[in-house]
């Protein structure tokens, strides 16, 4: 795990998939290629409809299977802070780094015939700013944050509501 | 060198604050304007997709004449000059022996439309009409009808409601983003949500209640309620005594429509509808019924909406933090407003070839009404209608009936086109004068209405990519052709917002900083001891004379929908938060979030067609067809079916999505004359497609 997260509240999600948009625009990741995805997940069983969004980037693993796989080293962890990313230069295409993830992660580009994939938006992150799905989430429902913190707020969150609640 | 441009978006009618960041020229970022806390930095996909449309060569990148016949795509890319000859060759010719009356004109309406209907009123034509036939027509003259008020006359504080009741008003995906994002703050604060629709849309999900009306019957549903809410006294009696007429009446039209007849008609059990009344007492008056944005959708769409408004007047909810108020303007503020261009021009004291004001009284003479300016093209009554100048509006698939539609647009002398992108309107052009995108392109200065009154400015934030002109450019070039230069004393935009600036003591530098301006520091909230209405006796009146004397029934019984044949439905339409109107659908990023719509039907029904999810479907209508994937689901109800709007194109220049998809409007056939009798809005969901399986 690097060193940040990015959570999702989902009940704030609406799905209007502009985090994919943000993502595309500023990373130009390739026809079909997606370094975000929001997954509908649908269910119309009770009397309320269920119809939620789940936020799915990478999850910058602290052991990679991506890293491990890949035979040249271009997919590789920042020392500093521990995101997973592609040295584009170095990557032959090979997609080994596919197959190995758990959830098929790295993207295909087939404008380069190389992967690319969800690096924290790190030109942002080492300005100061915040990663583009993050910035410019439509509800503002991520947050780009640490396990530390991410855990701190959301039993603060719970607190809060557990409080509500009761009165 | 990098700068940050403050402008507005155009990538929908939304029309929100946004900041660009440009270096070297190029656009490197867009974000939501920060400047404006209820924006924040959120951007919508379509406004993500934006620099992704500027750098589109899918688009019209130069004027362009058209050379075989019409629709059929032969375009000749021409100067600006030829193009701006052509045009005001046939129009002198139109004018010469028709009259400058015989000129329409429709756009999507909007903050910068006063230059357009300068533009219009300047060639001596009464025709400036807007898209809201097909959107919020019915609200606007319901809510004229109710409160002597225009539907933008009101706006809604979602964030302190207690209860939000959405009458198919789909916020989360037909969104505004600092609309949905006030609606999550009110849910988040522990609002209850409401949401009546025969779909689950998105919005269904983030509701604590859902009901699957049956189609058609929302008029039923609202009577059921207001019998309950006034047979139980739960409603603010101070304020009903001191604003509200007709209440007697209401009460007794109202004795049949209980909620078990209710119960009866829409599907929702009369219990249900009486919990639902009792939280109403409970959560008034912060309580926010919306009287419906998109509503041009059943007959009696009109009355529906003027239920919901006499509602929330019951509620006590007006000019009420967490319930309604009114957007106040520079003069609620004590300063002067922008000075207006279109009052340059002398009026036009025409009849308006639509009827607005005249054959149609009740309508409002300002926006028109595209339908029965068709009948006028195709009548010549009241007199003909020779040519159609249609900016970034594409009535062609937001109106029913495309092919019907072509044949009545074929009759006149002249269609000029003014568009970003190759609408379906457009391809059907005579001349395309191909617009800059936002990011190039500057506007009109605009007011901003709210708590908070202000101006806003849509400026250029980089050169155009293309031979494309901004539309006040394209305006005043063809009026200083037209002969009609007097009305247009400027040269440049900043002579245009220097002069709409005169009165106000700003200027155009002041809108560098941060986009807009604010002329009041602090939210300003009416007394409501004194709250004042635009009807003429001055209150909300349940029972408008006025109208009724224009031959408007105020409390009409209700009439139930006929239902659907045996193996037909009703055909729904709507959209998701990524596409709309069908100018994303070609977009190269958007198209990639969906390429082809689906047809919602519902488990049960789809089992009596042997139709499994993912199955392809024939839908038919009239001698229209066509094949879609079926998505089988409980989501909506057995009586209808749904698509997604703007796919199934049949431009090929817009290569990424021609023929995906099926056209909705394609199946609404002899649609084009059907409408709200009251208050003007198409019957767009009044259309029946049978399904087979293929
Ligand atoms: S932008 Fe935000 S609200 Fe929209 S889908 Fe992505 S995470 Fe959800
Ligand atoms: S690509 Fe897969 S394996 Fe690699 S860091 Fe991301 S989630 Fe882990
Ligand atoms: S953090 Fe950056 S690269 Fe990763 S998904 Fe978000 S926008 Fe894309
Ligand atoms: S809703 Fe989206 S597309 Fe529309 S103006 Fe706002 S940001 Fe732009």
């Amino acid at each position: 795990m690097s060193k940040y997260i990015v959570t999702q509240n989902v009940a704030d999600c609406i799905g209007c998939r502009a985090c994919e948009v943000h993502c595309k625009d500023k990373n130009n990741s390739g026809p079909g290629a997606f370094y975000c995805r929001m997954i509908e997940v649908t269910s119309s069983a009770g009397s309320l409809p269920r119809i939620d969004f789940v936020y799915l980037a990478c999850f910058h693993c602290e052991k990679a299977w991506c890293v491990d796989a890949c035979p040249t080293g271009a997919m590789r962890r920042r020392d500093k802070d521990g995101i997973v990313y592609v040295e584009a230069k170095s990557c032959v295409g090979c997609k080994a780094c596919i197959t190995a993830c758990p959830w098929t992660v790295p993207q295909w580009n087939p404008e380069t015939g190389k992967v690319g994939k969800c690096d924290l938006c790190m030109d942002r992150i080492d300005e100061g700013l915040e990663p583009a799905c993050v910035s410019k989430c439509t509800t503002g429902c991520l947050s780009f944050t640490t396990p530390g913190q991410a855990s701190e707020s959301a039993r603060q969150a719970f607190a809060e509501q557990l409080l509500r609640n009761r009165r | 060198m990098k700068e940050t441009k403050y402008s507005i978006c155009g990538m929908c009618a939304v029309r929100c604050p946004v900041a660009v960041q440009v270096e070297d020229g190029k656009p490197v970022w867009i974000e939501g304007n920060s400047h404006d806390g209820g924006m924040g930095r959120s951007l919508c996909a379509k406004g993500g997709a934006a620099f992704a449309q500027r750098a589109d060569k899918q688009r019209p990148t130069a004027p362009l004449l058209r050379m075989g016949k019409r629709g059929e795509g032969q375009w000749r890319e021409a100067s600006w000059d030829e193009a701006y000859d052509y045009i005001t060759t046939r129009l002198n010719a139109v004018i010469a022996e028709h009259g400058g009356r015989s000129i329409m004109f429709s756009d999507r309406g909007g903050p910068f439309a006063d230059l357009r209907q300068a533009f219009v009123k300047a060639l001596g034509s009464p025709n400036y009409i807007n898209h809201d036939c097909t959107c919020g027509r019915n609200v606007h003259h319901a809510s004229k009808s109710v409160y002597g008020l225009g539907r933008k006359d009101f706006s809604y504080d979602y964030a302190n409601a207690r209860h939000i009741v959405l009458f198919g008003r789909n916020i989360t995906e037909a969104l505004k983003v600092k609309e949905v994002k006030s609606f999550l703050k009110g849910v988040k604060n522990g609002a209850r949500v409401t949401y009546i629709d025969p779909r689950a849309s998105v919005t269904a999900g983030k509701a604590t209640r859902y009901w699957q009306i049956k189609p058609g019957t929302d008029y039923a549903l609202l009577l059921g309620i207001a019998h309950c809410v006034l047979s139980n006294n739960y409603y603010d009696l101070d304020f009903a005594e001191r604003y509200i007429t007709g209440l007697s009446e209401f009460k007794t039209f109202l004795a049949p429509y209980t909620p078990v007849w209710a119960a009866e008609e829409t599907g929702i059990a009369a219990s249900e509808i009486e919990a639902f009344c009792r939280e109403l007492n409970e959560d008034r008056p912060k309580v926010i019924i919306h009287p419906g944005w998109m509503l041009a959708r059943y007959r009696d769409s009109f009355h529906a909406s003027r239920i919901i408004h006499i509602l929330n007047a019951l509620m006590g909810s007006i000019e009420q933090p967490g319930g309604l108020f009114y957007p106040k303007g520079p003069k609620d503020v004590g300063k002067s407003g922008l000075k207006s261009l279109a009052a340059l021009v002398p009026a036009v004291s025409e009849e308006r070839a639509d009827g607005c004001g005249s054959r149609f009284p009740q309508w409002d003479k300002g926006a028109g009404m595209l339908q029965t300016a068709y009948e006028a093209i195709e009548t010549g009554t009241p007199y003909p209608v020779k040519a159609y100048f249609v900016h970034r509006h594409n009535p062609f698939i937001a109106l029913p009936d495309t092919n019907e539609q072509r044949r009545i647009l074929d009759k006149l002398d002249l269609i000029v086109a003014v568009d970003v992108n190759f609408s379906e309107t457009a391809w059907f052009a005579d001349v395309i004068l191909p617009e800059n995108t936002f990011l190039e392109r500057d506007d009109i200065l605009r007011t901003e209405k709210g708590l908070k009154p202000g101006f806003g400015r849509r400026q250029q934030c980089v050169k155009p990519l293309n031979n494309t002109k901004a539309g006040w450019e394209i305006y005043l070039d063809l009026a200083k052709r037209m002969g009609k230069g007097e009305y247009f004393p400027f040269k440049s935009i900043e002579d245009i917002w220097q002069f709409q600036l005169q009165d106000t003591g700003l200027s155009v530098a002041d809108f560098d900083a941060q986009g807009f301006v604010k002329l009041s520091d602090k939210a300003l909230w009416f007394d409501r001891d004194k709250l004042k209405f635009g009807t003429e006796s001055g209150k909300i009146e349940i029972v408008n004379p006025k109208w009724e004397a224009m031959g408007v029934a105020s409390l009409p019984p209700y009439e139930a929908p006929v239902p659907p044949p045996e193996g037909s439905f009703r055909l729904l339409f709507g959209r998701n938060g990524y596409q709309a109107h069908g100018q994303h659908q070609n977009n190269p990023i958007l198209c990639e979030l969906l390429n082809v719509n689906k047809l919602w039907i519902n488990t049960a029904a789809a089992k009596k067609l042997g139709v499994k999810d993912g199955d392809q479907v024939r839908v038919e209508s009239g001698d229209e067809q066509g094949t879609i994937t079926a998505y089988v689901t409980d989501l909506i109800h057995p009586q209808a079916v749904f698509m997604l709007h703007g796919f199934g194109t049949d431009v090929p220049a817009k290569k990424r999505s021609v023929g995906k998809g099926l056209a909705d409007q394609m199946f609404m056939q002899g649609k084009l004359k059907e409408w709200d009798k009251a208050g003007g809005g198409l019957n767009l969901a009044e259309s029946f497609v049978t399904v087979t399986p293929v």
